[in-house]
Protein backbone atom coordinates (compact mmCIF):
# COMPACT_ATOMS: atom_id res chain seq x y z
CA UNK A 1 0.00 0.00 0.00
CA UNK A 2 1.49 3.65 -0.61
CA UNK A 3 1.51 6.03 1.94
CA UNK A 4 -0.93 9.05 2.47
CA UNK A 5 1.23 12.19 0.40
CA UNK A 6 -0.49 14.87 2.02
CA UNK A 7 0.22 16.60 5.61
CA UNK A 8 -3.68 17.20 7.23
CA UNK A 9 -4.49 19.04 10.54
CA UNK A 10 -7.71 18.64 11.80
CA UNK A 11 -10.28 19.47 14.56
CA UNK A 12 -12.22 17.56 16.41
CA UNK A 13 -15.36 18.84 17.61
CA UNK A 14 -17.53 16.29 20.06
CA UNK A 15 -20.26 17.30 22.68
CA UNK A 16 -20.98 14.97 25.88
CA UNK A 17 -24.10 15.15 27.32
CA UNK A 18 -24.85 14.20 31.39
CA UNK A 19 -22.23 12.16 31.22
CA UNK A 20 -18.42 11.60 32.03
CA UNK A 21 -16.33 11.88 28.91
CA UNK A 22 -13.08 11.15 30.52
CA UNK A 23 -12.35 10.49 34.45
CA UNK A 24 -9.82 11.71 36.19
CA UNK A 25 -7.77 8.89 38.49
CA UNK A 26 -6.21 11.63 40.55
CA UNK A 27 -9.31 12.62 41.91
CA UNK A 28 -11.49 9.86 42.32
CA UNK A 29 -12.78 9.71 38.57
CA UNK A 30 -13.97 13.13 38.44
CA UNK A 31 -14.30 14.33 34.93
CA UNK A 32 -10.84 15.74 33.98
CA UNK A 33 -10.39 19.46 34.98
CA UNK A 34 -7.88 22.18 33.84
CA UNK A 35 -7.61 23.55 37.66
CA UNK A 36 -6.85 27.07 36.01
CA UNK A 37 -9.27 27.85 33.30
CA UNK A 38 -12.32 25.60 34.74
CA UNK A 39 -12.25 23.79 31.31
CA UNK A 40 -12.74 20.37 30.83
CA UNK A 41 -9.83 18.05 29.32
CA UNK A 42 -9.81 14.61 27.52
CA UNK A 43 -6.38 13.10 27.29
CA UNK A 44 -5.28 12.23 24.13
CA UNK A 45 -5.02 8.39 25.26
CA UNK A 46 -8.58 8.27 25.80
CA UNK A 47 -9.66 9.38 22.41
CA UNK A 48 -6.60 7.30 20.59
CA UNK A 49 -8.11 4.36 22.78
CA UNK A 50 -11.77 4.49 21.26
CA UNK A 51 -9.93 4.98 17.76
CA UNK A 52 -8.72 1.72 18.32
CA UNK A 53 -11.58 0.14 19.58
CA UNK A 54 -13.75 1.42 16.53
CA UNK A 55 -11.09 -0.40 14.01
CA UNK A 56 -11.30 -3.12 16.16
CA UNK A 57 -14.82 -3.48 15.39
CA UNK A 58 -14.96 -2.16 12.31
CA UNK A 59 -12.71 -4.09 11.05
CA UNK A 60 -12.78 -6.98 13.23
CA UNK A 61 -9.44 -8.20 13.09
CA UNK A 62 -9.04 -8.46 9.47
CA UNK A 63 -5.71 -8.90 7.67
CA UNK A 64 -3.45 -5.57 8.27
CA UNK A 65 -6.01 -4.28 10.98
CA UNK A 66 -4.91 -5.53 14.13
CA UNK A 67 -4.92 -3.93 17.28
CA UNK A 68 -2.14 -4.17 18.83
CA UNK A 69 -2.76 -2.57 22.30
CA UNK A 70 -5.77 -4.34 23.15
CA UNK A 71 -8.86 -4.07 25.64
CA UNK A 72 -10.22 -6.86 27.30
CA UNK A 73 -10.49 -10.48 26.49
CA UNK A 74 -9.16 -11.68 23.40
CA UNK A 75 -10.43 -14.09 20.89
CA UNK A 76 -6.75 -14.92 19.33
CA UNK A 77 -6.02 -16.69 22.57
CA UNK A 78 -7.97 -19.49 21.37
CA UNK A 79 -6.75 -19.26 17.92
CA UNK A 80 -2.92 -19.42 19.72
CA UNK A 81 -4.35 -22.71 21.57
CA UNK A 82 -5.08 -24.65 17.89
CA UNK A 83 -1.76 -23.09 16.53
CA UNK A 84 -0.08 -24.73 19.82
CA UNK A 85 -1.56 -28.13 19.25
CA UNK A 86 -0.35 -28.14 15.41
CA UNK A 87 3.37 -27.11 16.27
CA UNK A 88 4.71 -28.06 19.75
CA UNK A 89 7.65 -26.42 19.00
CA UNK A 90 5.88 -23.46 20.18
CA UNK A 91 7.86 -23.22 23.44
CA UNK A 92 11.24 -22.32 22.04
CA UNK A 93 10.10 -19.78 20.06
CA UNK A 94 8.48 -18.20 23.70
CA UNK A 95 11.83 -18.84 24.89
CA UNK A 96 13.72 -17.21 22.41
CA UNK A 97 11.68 -13.93 23.77
CA UNK A 98 14.74 -12.67 25.08
CA UNK A 99 16.96 -12.35 22.02
CA UNK A 100 17.53 -8.92 20.66
CA UNK A 101 17.32 -8.04 16.96
CA UNK A 102 21.16 -9.13 15.60
CA UNK A 103 20.98 -6.05 13.74
CA UNK A 104 19.45 -2.62 12.08
CA UNK A 105 17.98 -4.54 9.30
CA UNK A 106 16.83 -6.83 11.41
CA UNK A 107 15.04 -4.09 13.62
CA UNK A 108 14.20 -3.04 10.25
CA UNK A 109 12.19 -6.07 9.24
CA UNK A 110 10.63 -6.50 12.88
CA UNK A 111 9.33 -3.07 12.70
CA UNK A 112 7.62 -3.33 8.90
CA UNK A 113 6.54 -6.47 10.27
CA UNK A 114 4.82 -4.80 13.18
CA UNK A 115 3.76 -1.64 10.87
CA UNK A 116 1.88 -4.25 8.75
CA UNK A 117 -0.24 -5.97 10.78
CA UNK A 118 -0.93 -3.96 13.01
CA UNK A 119 -3.45 -0.25 12.31
CA UNK A 120 -2.83 1.09 15.08
CA UNK A 121 1.23 0.92 15.55
CA UNK A 122 0.95 2.51 11.95
CA UNK A 123 -1.17 5.31 12.47
CA UNK A 124 0.13 6.19 16.37
CA UNK A 125 3.47 4.37 16.74
CA UNK A 126 4.73 1.84 19.50
CA UNK A 127 7.79 1.80 21.79
CA UNK A 128 9.29 -1.37 20.35
CA UNK A 129 12.24 -2.37 22.75
CA UNK A 130 14.52 -3.90 19.76
CA UNK A 131 17.71 -3.03 21.88
CA UNK A 132 19.87 -1.62 18.59
CA UNK A 133 18.16 0.91 17.24
CA UNK A 134 15.14 1.41 20.32
CA UNK A 135 12.93 0.81 17.50
CA UNK A 136 10.61 3.36 18.30
CA UNK A 137 8.02 3.39 15.81
CA UNK A 138 6.39 7.22 15.82
CA UNK A 139 3.03 7.20 13.48
CA UNK A 140 2.11 9.65 11.68
CA UNK A 141 -1.31 10.92 13.21
CA UNK A 142 -0.71 12.84 16.64
CA UNK A 143 -3.43 14.29 19.09
CA UNK A 144 -3.82 16.48 21.36
CA UNK A 145 -5.64 17.06 25.08
CA UNK A 146 -8.93 18.10 23.78
CA UNK A 147 -10.07 20.88 25.87
CA UNK A 148 -14.00 22.39 26.23
CA UNK A 149 -15.29 25.51 24.56
CA UNK A 150 -16.31 27.00 27.90
CA UNK A 151 -15.79 26.20 32.13
CA UNK A 152 -17.51 22.99 32.57
CA UNK A 153 -19.37 22.21 35.97
CA UNK A 154 -19.10 18.38 36.69
CA UNK A 155 -21.67 17.28 39.03
CA UNK A 156 -22.14 14.82 41.71
CA UNK A 157 -24.89 12.75 41.31
CA UNK A 158 -25.42 9.69 44.34
CA UNK A 159 -27.13 6.96 43.47
CA UNK A 160 -27.85 3.72 45.12
CA UNK A 161 -28.37 0.22 44.40
CA UNK A 162 -30.85 -2.37 45.98
CA UNK A 163 -28.45 -4.88 47.09
CA UNK A 164 -25.70 -5.20 48.69
CA UNK A 165 -21.88 -6.85 48.11
CA UNK A 166 -21.65 -9.63 50.70
CA UNK A 167 -22.62 -10.48 53.84
CA UNK A 168 -20.35 -8.62 55.79
CA UNK A 169 -21.71 -5.42 54.14
CA UNK A 170 -25.13 -6.41 54.96
CA UNK A 171 -24.12 -6.97 58.70
CA UNK A 172 -21.75 -3.97 58.45
CA UNK A 173 -25.35 -2.09 57.73
CA UNK A 174 -27.60 -3.77 59.79
CA UNK A 175 -24.74 -2.77 63.31
CA UNK A 176 -25.01 0.98 61.95
CA UNK A 177 -27.46 3.25 63.69
CA UNK A 178 -29.92 3.82 60.72
CA UNK A 179 -30.68 0.19 60.27
CA UNK A 180 -34.21 -0.36 59.57
CA UNK A 181 -35.88 -2.90 56.63
CA UNK A 182 -35.84 -0.67 54.30
CA UNK A 183 -32.14 0.57 54.13
CA UNK A 184 -30.48 -3.18 55.17
CA UNK A 185 -29.01 -3.80 51.70
CA UNK A 186 -28.61 -0.95 50.04
CA UNK A 187 -25.19 0.66 48.95
CA UNK A 188 -24.52 3.91 48.01
CA UNK A 189 -22.99 5.17 45.27
CA UNK A 190 -21.49 8.11 42.88
CA UNK A 191 -21.62 8.91 39.75
CA UNK A 192 -19.65 12.44 38.09
CA UNK A 193 -21.42 14.13 34.95
CA UNK A 194 -20.47 16.99 32.98
CA UNK A 195 -24.34 18.11 32.23
CA UNK A 196 -23.20 19.59 29.22
CA UNK A 197 -19.29 20.13 27.13
CA UNK A 198 -18.81 21.02 23.52
CA UNK A 199 -14.63 19.89 23.52
CA UNK A 200 -11.89 20.15 20.90
CA UNK A 201 -9.46 18.35 20.31
CA UNK A 202 -6.61 18.75 17.59
CA UNK A 203 -5.13 16.41 15.63
CA UNK A 204 -1.68 16.36 12.99
CA UNK A 205 -0.67 14.15 10.26
CA UNK A 206 2.46 14.13 9.10
CA UNK A 207 2.92 12.75 5.75
CA UNK A 208 6.33 11.88 6.15
CA UNK A 209 6.04 9.74 8.94
CA UNK A 210 3.14 7.92 6.95
CA UNK A 211 5.72 6.71 4.32
CA UNK A 212 7.91 5.29 7.10
CA UNK A 213 4.93 3.13 8.37
CA UNK A 214 3.00 3.02 5.31
CA UNK A 215 -0.11 4.75 6.58
CA UNK A 216 -2.55 4.96 3.18
CA UNK A 217 -5.30 6.40 1.72
CA UNK A 218 -7.49 3.59 2.89
CA UNK A 219 -6.02 4.04 6.50
CA UNK A 220 -6.59 7.56 6.41
CA UNK A 221 -10.38 7.11 5.17
CA UNK A 222 -10.55 5.10 8.33
CA UNK A 223 -9.90 6.84 11.01
CA UNK A 224 -11.85 9.92 9.42
CA UNK A 225 -14.81 7.52 9.85
CA UNK A 226 -13.60 6.69 13.55
CA UNK A 227 -13.12 9.92 14.47
CA UNK A 228 -16.77 10.53 13.07
CA UNK A 229 -18.24 7.05 14.54
CA UNK A 230 -16.54 6.68 17.89
CA UNK A 231 -18.55 7.58 20.32
CA UNK A 232 -21.60 5.28 18.43
CA UNK A 233 -19.80 2.39 19.68
CA UNK A 234 -18.77 3.63 22.84
CA UNK A 235 -21.79 3.48 24.84
CA UNK A 236 -21.73 3.30 28.73
CA UNK A 237 -23.27 4.02 31.70
CA UNK A 238 -20.59 6.39 32.55
CA UNK A 239 -20.53 8.20 29.21
CA UNK A 240 -23.84 9.34 28.93
CA UNK A 241 -24.52 10.59 25.46
CA UNK A 242 -21.49 11.60 23.09
CA UNK A 243 -21.00 12.56 19.64
CA UNK A 244 -18.65 13.67 17.27
CA UNK A 245 -20.20 17.06 16.05
CA UNK A 246 -17.57 18.44 13.82
CA UNK A 247 -14.45 17.01 11.84
CA UNK A 248 -12.89 19.69 10.04
CA UNK A 249 -9.86 18.95 7.66
CA UNK A 250 -7.21 20.79 6.55
CA UNK A 251 -5.50 19.55 3.80
CA UNK A 252 -2.18 20.96 2.05
CA UNK A 253 -1.38 20.07 -0.98
CA UNK A 254 2.09 19.06 -0.28
CA UNK A 255 3.62 16.32 2.14
CA UNK A 256 5.30 19.03 4.39
CA UNK A 257 2.27 21.28 4.27
CA UNK A 258 1.51 25.34 3.05
CA UNK A 259 0.16 26.79 6.36
CA UNK A 260 1.45 26.54 10.55
CA UNK A 261 -1.37 24.25 11.89
CA UNK A 262 -2.12 27.39 14.22
CA UNK A 263 -2.96 29.48 11.50
CA UNK A 264 -5.89 27.00 10.61
CA UNK A 265 -6.74 26.46 13.77
CA UNK A 266 -8.07 29.91 13.92
CA UNK A 267 -9.91 29.75 10.67
CA UNK A 268 -12.38 28.09 12.94
CA UNK A 269 -13.79 30.46 15.57
CA UNK A 270 -17.18 28.52 18.34
CA UNK A 271 -19.08 30.78 20.12
CA UNK A 272 -22.02 31.08 21.98
CA UNK A 273 -25.29 31.45 19.96
CA UNK A 274 -27.72 34.01 21.36
CA UNK A 275 -30.47 34.32 18.85
CA UNK A 276 -28.91 33.41 16.43
CA UNK A 277 -25.62 35.56 16.86
CA UNK A 278 -22.41 34.53 17.13
CA UNK A 279 -20.63 35.67 20.81
CA UNK A 280 -17.56 34.74 21.59
CA UNK A 281 -16.53 32.46 24.64
CA UNK A 282 -15.28 35.34 26.45
CA UNK A 283 -17.52 37.93 25.13
CA UNK A 284 -18.54 39.38 29.44
CA UNK A 285 -21.77 39.58 27.81
CA UNK A 286 -22.88 35.92 27.63
CA UNK A 287 -22.08 35.90 31.05
CA UNK A 288 -25.94 36.08 32.13
CA UNK A 289 -27.52 34.01 29.60
CA UNK A 290 -28.58 30.59 30.57
CA UNK A 291 -25.16 27.84 30.15
CA UNK A 292 -25.03 26.25 27.23
CA UNK A 293 -26.79 23.04 27.43
CA UNK A 294 -27.18 21.43 23.47
CA UNK A 295 -25.26 21.88 20.75
CA UNK A 296 -27.45 24.17 18.97
CA UNK A 297 -26.30 26.76 21.58
CA UNK A 298 -23.28 27.06 19.78
CA UNK A 299 -22.47 28.54 16.67
CA UNK A 300 -18.99 27.28 14.94
CA UNK A 301 -17.76 29.19 12.40
CA UNK A 302 -15.01 28.58 9.39
CA UNK A 303 -13.36 31.68 8.11
CA UNK A 304 -12.90 30.37 4.70
CA UNK A 305 -11.99 33.69 2.84
CA UNK A 306 -9.19 33.68 4.81
CA UNK A 307 -7.78 29.85 4.33
CA UNK A 308 -4.46 30.11 2.73
CA UNK A 309 -3.30 29.19 -0.75
CA UNK A 310 -2.92 25.53 -1.14
CA UNK A 311 -5.03 24.33 1.70
CA UNK A 312 -8.46 22.44 1.03
CA UNK A 313 -10.94 22.76 3.83
CA UNK A 314 -13.21 19.51 4.17
CA UNK A 315 -15.97 19.13 6.44
CA UNK A 316 -15.95 15.52 7.25
CA UNK A 317 -18.51 15.43 9.84
CA UNK B 1 31.04 31.05 10.40
CA UNK B 2 27.59 29.88 11.96
CA UNK B 3 24.14 30.99 10.74
CA UNK B 4 21.71 31.61 13.33
CA UNK B 5 18.02 31.15 13.38
CA UNK B 6 15.51 31.80 15.98
CA UNK B 7 12.11 30.25 16.31
CA UNK B 8 9.14 31.17 18.58
CA UNK B 9 7.48 28.10 20.22
CA UNK B 10 4.31 27.67 22.02
CA UNK B 11 1.48 25.67 23.57
CA UNK B 12 -0.62 24.73 25.81
CA UNK B 13 1.23 22.58 27.82
CA UNK B 14 4.65 20.78 27.43
CA UNK B 15 6.30 18.43 29.54
CA UNK B 16 10.20 18.41 29.40
CA UNK B 17 10.89 15.02 31.69
CA UNK B 18 13.55 15.61 34.60
CA UNK B 19 15.65 11.51 34.03
CA UNK B 20 15.84 11.60 38.17
CA UNK B 21 11.69 11.74 37.81
CA UNK B 22 10.36 10.12 34.84
CA UNK B 23 8.40 7.29 36.17
CA UNK B 24 5.78 10.02 37.36
CA UNK B 25 7.03 12.42 35.08
CA UNK B 26 7.98 15.90 36.38
CA UNK B 27 8.88 18.49 33.98
CA UNK B 28 12.32 20.42 34.40
CA UNK B 29 11.20 24.34 34.77
CA UNK B 30 12.27 25.14 31.02
CA UNK B 31 12.68 23.79 27.99
CA UNK B 32 15.86 21.58 27.61
CA UNK B 33 18.56 22.09 24.79
CA UNK B 34 18.10 18.57 23.53
CA UNK B 35 13.83 19.13 22.98
CA UNK B 36 14.80 22.48 21.52
CA UNK B 37 17.01 20.23 19.28
CA UNK B 38 14.19 17.83 18.86
CA UNK B 39 11.58 21.00 17.34
CA UNK B 40 14.16 22.11 14.82
CA UNK B 41 14.79 18.69 13.55
CA UNK B 42 11.18 18.22 12.85
CA UNK B 43 11.18 21.56 10.68
CA UNK B 44 14.27 20.55 8.86
CA UNK B 45 17.11 18.08 9.57
CA UNK B 46 19.75 16.39 7.59
CA UNK B 47 22.81 14.12 8.23
CA UNK B 48 24.82 16.70 6.82
CA UNK B 49 24.09 19.16 9.55
CA UNK B 50 23.68 19.14 13.23
CA UNK B 51 21.84 21.78 15.11
CA UNK B 52 23.34 23.59 17.99
CA UNK B 53 21.11 25.48 20.49
CA UNK B 54 22.47 28.61 21.80
CA UNK B 55 19.99 30.08 24.29
CA UNK B 56 16.26 29.52 25.27
CA UNK B 57 14.45 33.04 25.95
CA UNK B 58 11.20 32.08 28.53
CA UNK B 59 8.43 34.09 27.32
CA UNK B 60 5.38 32.69 29.88
CA UNK B 61 5.90 32.63 33.76
CA UNK B 62 7.27 29.11 34.94
CA UNK B 63 3.94 27.03 36.12
CA UNK B 64 2.89 23.45 36.41
CA UNK B 65 -0.24 21.19 36.63
CA UNK B 66 -0.66 17.56 37.11
CA UNK B 67 -2.34 15.00 34.97
CA UNK B 68 -2.77 11.47 36.31
CA UNK B 69 -3.30 9.35 33.27
CA UNK B 70 -3.84 5.15 32.77
CA UNK B 71 -0.47 4.00 30.97
CA UNK B 72 1.18 0.74 30.15
CA UNK B 73 3.72 -0.38 31.43
CA UNK B 74 5.24 -2.46 28.60
CA UNK B 75 7.29 -2.48 25.40
CA UNK B 76 6.81 -4.05 22.22
CA UNK B 77 9.15 -7.53 22.79
CA UNK B 78 11.18 -7.88 19.65
CA UNK B 79 11.97 -11.58 20.44
CA UNK B 80 8.37 -12.04 20.45
CA UNK B 81 7.60 -10.28 17.38
CA UNK B 82 10.28 -12.27 15.60
CA UNK B 83 8.66 -15.63 16.04
CA UNK B 84 5.69 -14.18 15.24
CA UNK B 85 7.14 -13.57 12.12
CA UNK B 86 8.49 -16.88 11.87
CA UNK B 87 5.27 -18.56 12.30
CA UNK B 88 3.10 -16.19 10.04
CA UNK B 89 0.73 -16.00 12.98
CA UNK B 90 -0.25 -12.99 15.31
CA UNK B 91 -1.16 -14.77 18.23
CA UNK B 92 -0.07 -13.74 21.22
CA UNK B 93 1.47 -10.85 20.39
CA UNK B 94 -1.38 -7.77 21.36
CA UNK B 95 -0.66 -6.33 24.59
CA UNK B 96 -3.93 -6.49 26.88
CA UNK B 97 -4.07 -2.88 28.70
CA UNK B 98 -6.15 -3.81 31.65
CA UNK B 99 -3.54 -6.35 32.48
CA UNK B 100 -0.67 -4.21 32.27
CA UNK B 101 -2.23 -0.75 33.98
CA UNK B 102 0.13 2.00 35.69
CA UNK B 103 -1.18 4.89 36.55
CA UNK B 104 1.26 8.01 36.28
CA UNK B 105 1.11 11.34 37.10
CA UNK B 106 2.77 13.94 35.28
CA UNK B 107 3.75 17.37 36.29
CA UNK B 108 3.42 19.42 33.54
CA UNK B 109 4.25 23.05 32.33
CA UNK B 110 1.31 24.94 31.40
CA UNK B 111 1.09 27.38 28.49
CA UNK B 112 4.87 27.25 27.47
CA UNK B 113 6.45 29.82 25.22
CA UNK B 114 10.00 30.26 24.33
CA UNK B 115 12.55 31.91 22.17
CA UNK B 116 14.82 29.31 20.74
CA UNK B 117 17.93 30.81 19.63
CA UNK B 118 20.50 28.60 17.32
CA UNK B 119 22.40 27.66 14.70
CA UNK B 120 23.82 24.82 12.62
CA UNK B 121 27.27 22.79 12.28
CA UNK B 122 28.12 20.82 9.10
CA UNK B 123 29.30 17.35 9.64
CA UNK B 124 31.19 14.73 8.50
CA UNK B 125 28.25 12.99 6.34
CA UNK B 126 28.20 16.38 4.39
CA UNK B 127 28.09 15.52 0.71
CA UNK B 128 29.26 17.97 -2.16
CA UNK B 129 26.35 19.45 -3.04
CA UNK B 130 25.60 20.51 0.81
CA UNK B 131 26.37 24.03 1.67
CA UNK B 132 25.31 26.21 4.68
CA UNK B 133 23.20 28.75 2.41
CA UNK B 134 20.76 26.09 1.20
CA UNK B 135 19.97 24.53 4.40
CA UNK B 136 19.88 27.88 5.74
CA UNK B 137 17.31 28.25 3.78
CA UNK B 138 15.32 25.52 3.38
CA UNK B 139 14.88 25.58 6.96
CA UNK B 140 13.90 29.33 6.97
CA UNK B 141 11.17 28.79 3.82
CA UNK B 142 9.37 26.12 5.85
CA UNK B 143 9.62 27.39 9.52
CA UNK B 144 8.31 30.38 7.68
CA UNK B 145 5.23 28.74 5.92
CA UNK B 146 4.52 26.55 8.84
CA UNK B 147 5.95 23.47 6.89
CA UNK B 148 7.82 20.90 9.15
CA UNK B 149 8.49 17.30 8.66
CA UNK B 150 6.15 16.58 11.19
CA UNK B 151 4.30 18.43 13.94
CA UNK B 152 7.28 19.47 16.46
CA UNK B 153 5.86 19.05 20.13
CA UNK B 154 7.09 20.28 23.70
CA UNK B 155 8.62 17.43 25.45
CA UNK B 156 5.56 14.61 24.37
CA UNK B 157 3.96 14.12 20.76
CA UNK B 158 0.50 15.44 22.94
CA UNK B 159 1.58 18.20 23.60
CA UNK B 160 1.91 19.73 20.53
CA UNK B 161 4.22 22.89 19.78
CA UNK B 162 3.47 25.38 17.16
CA UNK B 163 5.93 27.74 16.12
CA UNK B 164 6.97 30.69 14.18
CA UNK B 165 10.07 32.35 12.80
CA UNK B 166 11.22 35.24 14.09
CA UNK B 167 12.59 36.37 10.60
CA UNK B 168 16.59 37.94 11.15
CA UNK B 169 16.00 41.67 10.77
CA UNK B 170 12.54 41.28 13.25
CA UNK B 171 12.50 42.46 16.85
CA UNK B 172 13.17 39.79 19.64
CA UNK B 173 9.93 38.50 21.23
CA UNK B 174 9.81 39.38 25.29
CA UNK B 175 7.56 38.26 28.05
CA UNK B 176 5.52 40.97 29.35
CA UNK B 177 6.94 43.73 31.40
CA UNK B 178 4.40 42.24 34.67
CA UNK B 179 6.15 38.25 34.11
CA UNK B 180 9.78 40.51 34.87
CA UNK B 181 10.31 39.00 38.13
CA UNK B 182 12.90 37.30 39.98
CA UNK B 183 11.14 33.92 38.60
CA UNK B 184 12.09 34.36 35.24
CA UNK B 185 15.65 35.16 36.36
CA UNK B 186 15.28 38.78 36.72
CA UNK B 187 17.20 41.04 38.52
CA UNK B 188 19.33 38.28 39.44
CA UNK B 189 20.19 35.32 38.05
CA UNK B 190 18.04 32.22 38.90
CA UNK B 191 19.82 29.13 39.37
CA UNK B 192 17.68 26.21 37.54
CA UNK B 193 20.25 23.24 38.66
CA UNK B 194 21.79 20.69 36.65
CA UNK B 195 19.97 20.02 33.84
CA UNK B 196 20.13 17.54 30.46
CA UNK B 197 22.27 19.34 27.96
CA UNK B 198 21.78 16.21 25.38
CA UNK B 199 22.05 12.62 25.14
CA UNK B 200 25.79 11.64 23.32
CA UNK B 201 24.38 9.31 20.92
CA UNK B 202 27.97 8.65 19.17
CA UNK B 203 29.31 7.26 22.49
CA UNK B 204 28.68 3.55 23.93
CA UNK B 205 25.48 3.56 25.83
CA UNK B 206 24.63 6.50 24.65
CA UNK B 207 25.43 8.95 28.06
CA UNK B 208 23.57 11.51 29.08
CA UNK B 209 25.26 14.94 28.88
CA UNK B 210 24.15 17.69 32.14
CA UNK B 211 24.76 21.33 32.57
CA UNK B 212 24.24 23.66 35.06
CA UNK B 213 21.45 26.07 33.42
CA UNK B 214 21.08 29.59 34.76
CA UNK B 215 18.17 31.65 33.77
CA UNK B 216 19.45 35.01 34.04
CA UNK B 217 16.67 38.51 32.19
CA UNK B 218 14.86 35.14 30.82
CA UNK B 219 17.81 33.07 29.04
CA UNK B 220 18.62 30.13 29.65
CA UNK B 221 22.57 30.23 28.00
CA UNK B 222 23.24 26.55 26.18
CA UNK B 223 26.82 26.35 26.07
CA UNK B 224 28.39 25.12 23.22
CA UNK B 225 29.28 21.32 22.73
CA UNK B 226 32.71 20.64 23.98
CA UNK B 227 32.68 23.11 26.35
CA UNK B 228 34.09 22.02 29.55
CA UNK B 229 30.34 23.09 31.06
CA UNK B 230 28.86 20.11 29.52
CA UNK B 231 29.29 17.63 32.01
CA UNK B 232 29.25 13.86 31.84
Amino acid sequence: MTAISNRYDFILVFEVTNGNPNGDPDAGNLPRLDPETNKGLVSDVSLKRKIRNFVELAKGGEDGFHIYVEEGAILNEKHRQAYKALHPDDAKLDKAAKLNPKDDEEAVKLRDFMCMNFFDVRTFGAVMSTGINCGQVKGPVQLTFASSVEPILPLEISITRMAATNEAEKKQKAEGDDSNERTDNRTMGRKHIVPYGLYVAHGFISAKFAERTGFSEADLELLWQALGNMFEHDRAAARGEMASRKLIVFKHANALGNAPAHQLFDLVRIGRNIDGEFRPVDDKRIGNEPPARKFSDYIVEIDRANSPEGVEIIEKV
Amino acid sequence: MSYGIRLKVWGNHGCFTRPEMKVERVSYDVMTPSAARGILEAIHWKPAIRWVIDAIHVLEPIRFQSIRRNEVGQKAPAGKIKSAMKRGNLAGLQVLVDEDRQQRAATVLVKPAYVIEAHFELTKKVGSDDNEGKHLDIFNRRAGRGQCFHQPCLGTREFAAHFELIPPDGPLPECEERDKTPDLGFGLPRDLGFMLWDIDHEAPGRPSLFFRARLEDGVVRVPPPGSPEVLR
